[in-house]
């Protein structure tokens, strides 16, 4: 088949109606939000206190920074998914969350004494955070990798990676509703290795399934 | 050349406005720029250019199947050429070297790349007429008739009792199945792979 034929047989297809990306991520993140919501209502639930819990400013920056997460990855995702992708500058908006959270730690540290470090830090909850955080991202995780093959990443890995630090996102904002553990020393201790988790598999999974 | 990156995405956005004779346009004009830089990515690999129409094809395959990737806010050259650099650094890969590519022809470099002449006929997607092959019943046959025998859907559809909706659907499946054989494509494999009946 010449190039000339191959071109004759795409034109005759059509360029209408491209596949949207935007439209794909938004439907897997529907569904594996609603699963991980409804897994998430049935198991943990929203903490009873939360109204108060709002006024105080740990339960709303450890949910502020989440969604901050959140918010950045969904938008990495959507950039990442495209062959023309700046890696750099998705690094460089994806550290904003980071900083975030740097600062509350150092929030923390400077307006309570170190002998309350080690208990703030070590809290009640850590091993239900670890593991509710992983459970609850396998679904969006699951969702969004099918929906980004329709995408055309740079990496592969890191496109996969960055859709798992959604699921991972998406996951720690459902379970910082529930935890009453609200230090930032207990966000930054326990959020970050079931996340990274999320992203590492999502990596692996991207460098091979979002190849094209 | 600012003109020429115009030009392109205007037909690009014509052509997903459903615009086909506008696709047919861009399509036929990318082919000759896309030979020299595959021309020129493979030559700085020490590669000869008898995969050049390969690199080729498969980046205007891949332009069709990820065109909903390109942002209409964003410029389409870049978009294009970061699709023909995955597609230059897949083919090395397949053929067994390491490779770190790097396109760093400006837009405006490529008027003046040489050797953007149309293969021999013997060179001309070797690999795939045999790719082609391995569709099945149907789908070859909406390929060949479309681009071979140069019909158009509609005809397609009369002779093959089909809708046109339909022939347009399963040449959109061939196309994805074609880039899949490329992708899967093995070059010590293929002589003994038995063609794929589906």
């Amino acid at each position: 088949m010449s190039t000339d034929n191959l071109i004759a047989a795409i034109a005759a297809a059509g360029a209408a109606r491209p596949p949207s990306i935007a439209r794909r991520m938004a439907a897997a993140l529907a569904i594996g939000g609603l699963i991980s919501g409804v897994l998430f209502a049935y198991d943990l639930g929203v903490r009873p206190d939360i109204a108060s819990a709002l006024q105080t400013w740990r339960f709303a920056t450890k949910v502020v920074i989440a969604l901050a997460f959140l918010a950045v990855a969904v938008w990495a995702t959507a950039r990442l998914a495209r062959p023309d992708a700046d890696g750099r500058t998705a690094l460089v908006i994806l550290s904003v969350p980071v900083a975030m959270l740097a600062l509350a730690v150092a929030g923390e540290l400077a307006v309570s004494p170190a002998s309350a470090w080690p208990a703030s830090a070590i809290g009640s909850n850590s091993r239900l955070c670890l593991a509710s955080i992983a459970v609850l991202s396998v679904a969006p995780l699951s969702a969004l990798l099918p929906a980004l093959r329709a995408g055309a990443p740079r990496s592969p890995a890191m496109a996969g990676a960055v859709a798992g630090l959604l699921a991972g996102s998406l996951a720690a904002f459902l379970y910082a509703t529930h935890c009453v553990d609200d230090s930032p020393l207990f966000v930054a201790l326990w959020y970050p290795p079931p996340v990274a988790l999320a992203a590492l598999v999502g990596a692996a999974a991207g460098q091979r399934v979002l190849r094209w | 050349m600012t003109d020429r990156e115009t030009h392109w995405a205007g037909l690009m956005r014509a052509a997903i406005r459903g615009d086909a004779a506008a696709y047919r346009r861009l399509l036929q004009e990318l082919a000759p720029v896309l030979r020299a830089l595959a021309s020129r990515g493979l030559a700085r690999h020490k590669r000869g250019s008898e995969d050049m129409e390969d690199v080729v094809q498969e980046t205007l395959l891949a332009l069709h199947l990820k065109r909903g990737t390109w942002d209409e806010r964003q410029p389409f050259s870049p978009w294009l050429y970061a699709i023909a650099r995955n597609k230059l650094i897949d083919n090395l890969r397949r053929r067994g070297r390491q490779a770190r590519v790097v396109i760093d022809v400006a837009i405006d470099d490529i008027g003046e790349l040489p050797g953007a002449e149309a293969p021999p006929a013997e060179l001309n997607g070797v690999d795939a007429e045999r790719l082609i092959s391995r569709l099945n019943g149907r789908q070859r046959e909406i390929v060949v008739a479309i681009s071979i025998e140069g019909a158009s859907a509609r005809q397609v559809a009369e002779r093959l009792g089909m809708t046109e909706g339909a022939v347009r659907v399963a040449l959109h499946r061939a196309l994805r199945s074609l880039a899949k054989a490329f992708r899967a494509e093995n070059p010590t494999e293929l002589s003994t792979k038995p063609p794929k009946t589906a």
